[in-house]
């Protein structure tokens, strides 16, 4: 499509939200359920789509992709009304007798580019809120994720308001193009250096953007929790999808002494997983691309660790075992990018101390785990690190409670969705003051000519005061 | 490298090491901050009069008073704001204890401008450090009295890791964006805006941008034109019309126009007791870039002028000024940042809010009426 098409598109798009049509609360109900029948009418084409790209298994689809979905969706179905609603402010002595209050506007026209791990949830998962906030939307699938891209083109226009919902598909150069157009927001999921590349597209406009990004999320293990279930906990955290989540486990941080234990049990739950013979099972997935492939074997050739388990692998069907990489060292290239592949490489600290030096030295991940049963530390922990979010005793889970704000933190990215979080990222919150004009009595001493008395009064208006009835 | 970059690492070396994270620390600089304003009202106030020409009582007021009211109002709510809090859990997470946990950033940058130049400055910085960042504050070369206050006063009670100033103009503030920080907080115009975001980019820096716009007034028939003509006078001829939400231009109709005109006649009447130019309270334009640029309007604009019109270069003065203009009229494309008061005659509210709809959306947005 030409740059003068995707003009076209969003000039479109413009007109369908200057006319209002995505403004009613009834619409954004309507739109919604529509998307919630798209997914559950299509529950396997869906997968049989995911599958063809990434090799996700059916139970892990319906769990992180479309289950989360219907979710999200219900709660903005149930909520929408709620949530657009004005929200009262509190106030202070100066404005005692006026009614001030944030009015939810919706943005405008916004822009939603996907990924292709899950390719179908972080399409659809922002769109959600972006409909509930009454905005018109371009939505542009993953390339990498093809077959998922283009049943979503297909059923997109079915089942959603074409004039106000839109699907571009495309590569690098259609993104590009798409990037001159002016959005009222800007929501990617992707690599933090193609983040760079798109904010600094929105800089033109000043267009806002919520860029959901990447980093080395760590693992750190203590003593004080038993290995078996961290090593099943981690394993699942690493390894589903092929290691190909933004939230999933990068690397571990272990003292020597647990080491040898932990190493065994992970090789027992993946056996337990996957069974011994991993490329024979229905519920281990591939990597995306050749190129995918290439780059994380280039990884594991250039290690200098030891591999105490897997290394198998095979090009032709995009294949890599499970694998453990021990004695890795901090300039490992290992340890020099999101790995976003089936590697966990274990690196020797000799404390929580030293693991917290680690993860300081470098940029803030997406999120960071910690198994620990010991308060202390894991305040330490808490309060000495930054990251996206954080699980305690498990890995990725935080992304399944929907009050918990999810996003990123310095080169993970800024901005923050699910649940309620989505409507905010797509709305502007106005702040209005509403007076009555007959109030002059109460602010003559802002008007000029100036004097003492004038000053005295203004400072008592000023001050914020605790006025609990208020 | 920049020249900026040891005051940089110094600070984010600083933060790491975790001295900024304790409630009572932030405090403690909160404290100071006040104590600093408090000690220097004088040194300020005479600073901004120079600048901007803003009388004593104006600058206590609008610059000083209202930081100082901030932080109070932080140190109150300090430790309850920086908690974790709990939030609603659900079947799956029943057993566990989940909450939102606030982090500091840490370095913090704050380009400032020259309109509030305290207050701007101050405003940002206050919740910046009682989140737990250092900050670096990048005052506006254009009020350069208020500049050297800011950084005497800050060296005189900071230590430069927590709080620092950076002084200079447009090179020294390219300089100073290739250094990367943990936000940047930007006060001033949308072209600016876009560097800033630009340059954040290249950092994956967030930005807070508080730009500016035309901020129309809508007056409606039913509304209370005398107290409307005050308010909006009020609102527009503070600080000589140079506060990025002062009513830019007026939406009304024919009918109420002349009675609006009369009011807002009377209102700067009363504040600058008949003769503005003289008054101690009616502020004066920035600069000699600034003056000429609304000279050059006044120039062009195919307006009537309605109320005042006079101009004075040498002592960077114009008068509080009403035109009745076109929506086309060379006052109506940019922000106007000065003491023109343009009215554009519309027929209904629908047509005000066509016009509103069809520029970019503004920083404020008035109406009056019942």
């Amino acid at each position: 499509m030409a740059e003068a098409a995707y003009a076209q598109l969003v000039k479109d798009a413009r007109v369908t939200f200057a006319r209002g049509r995505t403004l009613p609360v009834e619409y954004r109900k309507e739109q919604l359920v529509k998307l919630r029948d798209l997914i559950s009418e299509n529950e396997e084409a869906l997968y049989e789509a995911v599958y063809k790209d990434v090799r996700r298994p059916k139970a892990e689809a319906i769990n992180f992709e479309t289950l989360m979905l219907l979710n999200e969706i219900n709660t903005a179905i149930a909520e929408v009304k709620n949530w657009s609603k004005p929200t009262k402010v509190s106030r202070n002595v100066l404005q005692l007798t006026d009614s001030a209050y944030l009015h939810k506007d919706p943005l405008g026209v916004v822009l939603i580019i996907g990924a292709w791990n899950y390719p179908i949830n972080l399409l659809l998962a922002p769109l959600i809120g972006a409909i509930a906030a009454g905005n018109c939307v371009i939505l542009k699938p993953s390339e990498v994720s093809q077959h998922t891209a283009e049943l979503l083109a297909q059923l997109i226009p079915k089942y959603l308001d074409s004039e106000a919902i839109k699907v571009v598909t495309g590569g690098v150069e259609e993104t590009t193009a798409l990037l001159k157009q002016r959005f009222d927001h800007i929501f990617y999921t992707g690599s933090t250096a193609v983040g760079k590349v798109i904010m600094r597209a929105a800089a033109e406009h000043l267009t806002p953007v919520t860029l959901e990004l990447g980093g080395k999320c760590p693992v750190i293990v203590e003593k004080s929790v038993d290995l078996g279930i961290v090593a099943r906990r981690v394993a699942w955290g690493k390894f589903s999808s092929c290691g190909q989540t933004c939230v999933g486990v990068d690397y571990l941080l272990c003292p020597p002494e647990l080491k040898p234990k932990l190493i065994e049990e992970l090789k027992k739950v993946l056996k337990e997983f996957y069974g011994d013979d991993v490329k024979a099972s229905q519920d281990y997935c591939r990597f995306a691309t050749d190129r995918h492939f290439d780059r994380v074997m280039g990884l594991l050739n250039a290690t200098k660790g030891t591999v105490v388990h897997g290394g198998s692998h095979d090009k032709a069907d995009l294949f890599l075992e499970p694998t453990i990489v021990d004695n890795v060292e901090a300039d490992d290239p290992l340890m020099q990018e999101e790995i976003f592949g089936p590697i966990l490489p274990i690196v020797n600290i000799a404390d929580t101390k030293a693991a917290v030096a680690h993860i300081n030295a470098r940029e803030k991940p997406l999120a960071l785990y910690m198994f620990s049963s010991d308060q202390a530390s894991i305040d330490y922990v808490l309060n000495s690190t930054s990251s996206g979010n954080v699980t305690i005793n498990d890995t990725m889970m935080h992304m399944s409670l929907d009050t918990l704000p999810f996003g990123g933190v310095g080169n993970s990215g800024h901005g923050r969705y699910h649940g309620k979080f989505s409507f905010d990222c797509f709305t502007h919150e106005k702040g209005v003051l509403h007076r009555p004009t007959g109030v002059e009595k109460m602010i003559w001493m802002r008007y000029p000519p100036f004097d003492e008395k004038k000053i005295y009064w203004a400072k008592m208006a000023i001050t914020k005061r605790k006025i609990p009835f208020l | 490298m920049t020249a900026y970059t040891a005051i940089v690492e110094k600070q984010r070396r600083f933060f790491k090491s975790g001295k900024t994270q304790p409630i009572e620390f932030r405090i403690e600089q909160l404290e100071t901050m006040k104590r600093m304003l408090k000690e220097n009202v004088d040194k300020i106030s005479d600073a901004v009069y120079k600048d901007i020409h803003r009388s004593k009582p104006q600058a206590y007021c609008y610059e000083v008073s209202n930081v100082i009211i901030e932080i109070d109002y932080m140190i109150d709510n300090i430790a309850d704001w920086s908690k974790p809090h709990p939030v609603e859990k659900t079947m799956m997470t029943m057993l566990d204890s989940p909450m939102v946990k606030k982090d500091p950033l840490g370095v913090v940058l704050i380009i400032t401008p020259w309109n509030y130049p305290i207050n701007m400055a101050f405003l940002p910085l206050v919740p910046a450090i009682a989140a737990g960042n250092t900050a670096i504050i990048k005052p506006s070369e254009i009020a350069p009295h208020c500049a050297d206050v800011i950084a005497e006063m800050v060296a005189k009670h900071f230590d430069p890791e927590v709080l620092a100033v950076i002084k200079g103009g447009v090179n020294e503030t390219t300089e100073l964006l290739k250094e990367r920080f943990d936000h940047i907080l930007y006060t001033g115009a949308p072209p600016v805006g876009k560097l800033i975001m630009a340059a954040a980019a290249k950092h994956l820096t967030p930005v807070t941008l508080e730009l500016g716009g035309k901020c129309p007034v809508i007056v409606e028939k039913d509304a209370d034109i005398e107290i409307a003509g005050k308010r909006i006078a009020w609102g527009k001829w503070l600080n000589c019309g140079q506060t990025c939400l002062a009513p830019d231009y007026i939406l009304t109709t024919a009918e109420v126009k002349p009675k609006l005109v009369a009011a807002m006649k009377k209102a700067v009447d009363s504040f600058y007791e008949g003769n503005p130019k003289t008054h101690d309270d009616y502020a004066r334009v920035i600069n000699d870039r600034h003056f000429e640029r609304l000279s050059t309007l006044l120039d062009k604009t195919e307006g009537t002028v309605l109320m005042g019109g006079e101009r004075d270069k040498s002592d960077l003065y114009i008068q509080p000024t009403i035109l009745d203009v076109k929506a086309t009229d060379a006052f109506m494309q940019d922000e106007i940042f000065g003491p023109v008061l343009p009215i554009v005659t519309i027929k209904s509210l629908d047509e005000a809010l066509e016009h509103i709809k069809d520029g970019e959306k503004p920083l404020a947005a008035y109406i009056f009426t019942n």
